[in-house]
């Protein structure tokens, strides 16, 4: 796939509350998919058929979850979209590079500071120290840890790692960002705060996003779209468009309309689940 | 040594969350920095601080002499006290008749010669032996059997053979001393090298970092608080094994394991117990050392060189 200009220049200043930025109607992309999976199925050694035939587009601009029940291949079909894994069959599209992932746990080498695990992936690819603290810093005031910048993990609360883990996968100019359930281990209160904070961030730059979690009102809250996978096996089952236009509020989660999209998906879960 | 007592965080962590910019910040903060003196001095007098720190330690070292009396006065015939001499005559024969104390000081420095020596031969040799094994499966399965090997192997018996070979001296000290502190070393540092966590492993993949960069960035780092970990089981290791290489090899500078041999045929108890004395001081020393080298290493990031509240 072809290298496309990124959009949001990297000196711009962090965005400060909510950016309304024009996109399009959800769903339907006029520009071709960054990331594509077609027919996808993953058996691993030992016989576990994690994910079943599973086709999926995510276009730029687009913010898609995914939620199923734990084991449903969720996980792994994130680790087939960086690459870190080659599906049983079928074939996957996606950048070469600008892939931001973001891991269950913050997964910050811990004798590193903020600043220099932030800066870590631009280090690993060589860019010049001033480019790379250039960029780490404007990331680190993107997600809002200005002045934390000498701490070590140990010494950061788990919603401020998550930060720190979010704003080193910024350092890479994401075109495609996956999430694996990034907030799973954060109290509900943080949690809602980081969904903000990230559908901020995300209507600042125009990534392409998959975002895997437990939580249908998160899933509900941040994305266009809601897709729905089995037990394992792991298969689509249910594709939920998500009306609410962004930018959105926390005021949304308390909406009926909210409310009943979330049961509709939670009923189409508790169907797959069984 | 600091010693933090309960209220030493309470103070700094009120400061902490009273600057910090948002709630969740103070979670964070909670935990003073790294490095801070403790707040706890206006607190509590030094004198009461000092005597709740040395007074457990001195009381065991009083409780120690009155034994050691006991045995010497009570215990023993006046026959058989050269078993336990009275402390006070171990001090003035040993240590302050200054041609007895020099004589054991020179010994103390050509071990501790010896020590050092084997245990840099060790650590080179082991960290370089456990970084081979860690970077490919089939170096770790054809070596690591032959170090568990040599770790079984007494090293005392080898050494006649390791005596024909390079003779009676320096040489063969060093090897037997670098032979009996390396496996700590290997086991330790590859424990390390293998600790690190898969998905920081999938980062470094994912950055398509190289072997020498994930070694370094990555591994490396990670292994830090094994290596030092087998570096202080090693340094205590070479102190025994230069002792001990003193007894065989006893060409060229008598260490103090020569001249413990030597005390203990001419039945002079006073000089011997102050040998020992010293010979477990210079452990100790090593020991220190090597933990002073570890807390100041990873006294930002890991758990075990971090203040521990009270």
């Amino acid at each position: 796939m072809t290298m496309q200009a990124h959009e949001r220049s990297p000196g711009e200043p962090p965005a400060t509350g909510q950016v309304t930025i024009p996109r399009q109607p959800t769903g339907w992309p006029a520009e071709p998919p960054v990331l594509s999976f077609h027919d996808v199925d993953m058996v691993f050694r030992g016989g576990v058929h994690a994910v079943d035939q599973v086709s999926l587009d995510v276009a730029p601009g687009e913010l898609v979850s995914i939620v199923g029940p734990s084991g449903c291949g969720k996980s792994t079909l994130l680790r087939i979209a960086s690459g870190l894994q080659a599906p049983t069959h079928g074939s996957v599209t996606a950048p070469d590079d600008h892939i931001a992932y973001v891991f269950q746990d913050p997964t910050l080498l811990p004798w590193r500071n903020v600043l220099d695990n932030v800066a870590l992936c631009s280090q690993l690819r060589r860019e010049p120290k001033s480019e790379r603290l250039r960029k780490a810093q404007a990331a680190i005031d993107m997600v809002g840890l200005t002045g934390f910048e000498k701490r070590y993990p140990n010494q950061l609360s788990g919603g401020m790692r998550m930060r720190t883990s979010l704003a080193r996968a910024l350092t890479l100019d994401p075109r495609l960002f996956l999430f694996d359930e990034p907030f799973g281990a954060i109290d509900e209160i943080t949690r809602e705060r980081l969904n903000g904070e990230l559908l901020r961030i995300f209507s600042g730059s125009r990534f392409a996003g998959l975002f895997v979690t437990h939580s249908i009102a998160e899933a509900v809250f941040l994305s266009s779209r809601v897709v729905v996978m089995s037990a394992r096996p792991g298969r689509i089952i249910g594709e939920f468009a998500v009306p609410f236009p962004y930018p959105r509020t926390p005021r949304l989660r308390a909406e009926a309309e909210f409310a009943a999209l979330t049961g509709q998906i939670g009923e189409c879960l508790r169907g797959g689940a069984e | 040594m600091t010693i933090t007592t309960p209220s030493a965080t309470t103070p700094s962590a009120a400061q902490a969350a009273a600057v910090s910019p948002r709630a969740e910040a103070a979670a964070g903060a909670a935990r003073p920095a790294v490095g801070e003196p403790a707040l706890a001095g206006g607190q509590t007098s030094w004198p009461r601080r000092t005597a709740a720190t040395a007074g457990p330690p001195v009381a065991v070292f009083a409780a120690f002499c009155g034994l050691w009396y006991l045995v010497s006065y009570v215990a023993l015939t006046p026959r058989r006290r050269f078993l336990l001499p009275p402390l006070h005559e171990v001090i003035r024969v040993g240590f302050l008749d200054w041609g007895n104390f020099s004589d054991i000081l020179r010994g103390l420095g050509n071990t501790t010669q010896v020590a050092l020596s084997g245990f840099a031969i060790a650590s080179a040799v082991g960290f370089t032996v456990a970084v081979l094994m860690a970077q490919t499966r089939w170096v770790e399965r054809s070596i690591y059997p032959y170090a568990v090997a040599l770790q079984t192997l007494p090293v005392l018996a080898m050494t006649p053979l390791v005596g024909l070979w390079f003779g009676f001296g320096l040489t063969s000290r060093i090897l037997i001393c670098s032979v009996l502190s390396l496996f700590p070393i290997i086991t330790n540092t590859l424990f390390g090298l293998q600790s690190v966590e898969p998905s920081q492993r999938d980062l470094f993949a994912l950055m398509k970092a190289g072997r020498l960069a994930r070694l370094w960035r990555l591994e490396l780092p990670a292994a830090l608080p094994g290596i030092l970990t087998g570096l202080r089981t090693s340094g205590g290791l070479a102190v025994i094994g230069a002792i001990v290489a003193d007894f065989f090899f006893r060409q060229g500078q008598p260490g103090i394991g020569r001249l413990l041999d030597i005390y203990r045929n001419a039945l002079e108890t006073e000089r011997l117990y102050a040998a020992i004395f010293c010979s477990s001081l210079l452990g100790l020393a090593l020991f220190l050392l090597n933990t002073a080298v570890t807390k100041y290493v990873l006294r930002n990031w890991h758990a075990s060189a971090q203040r521990k509240p009270s």
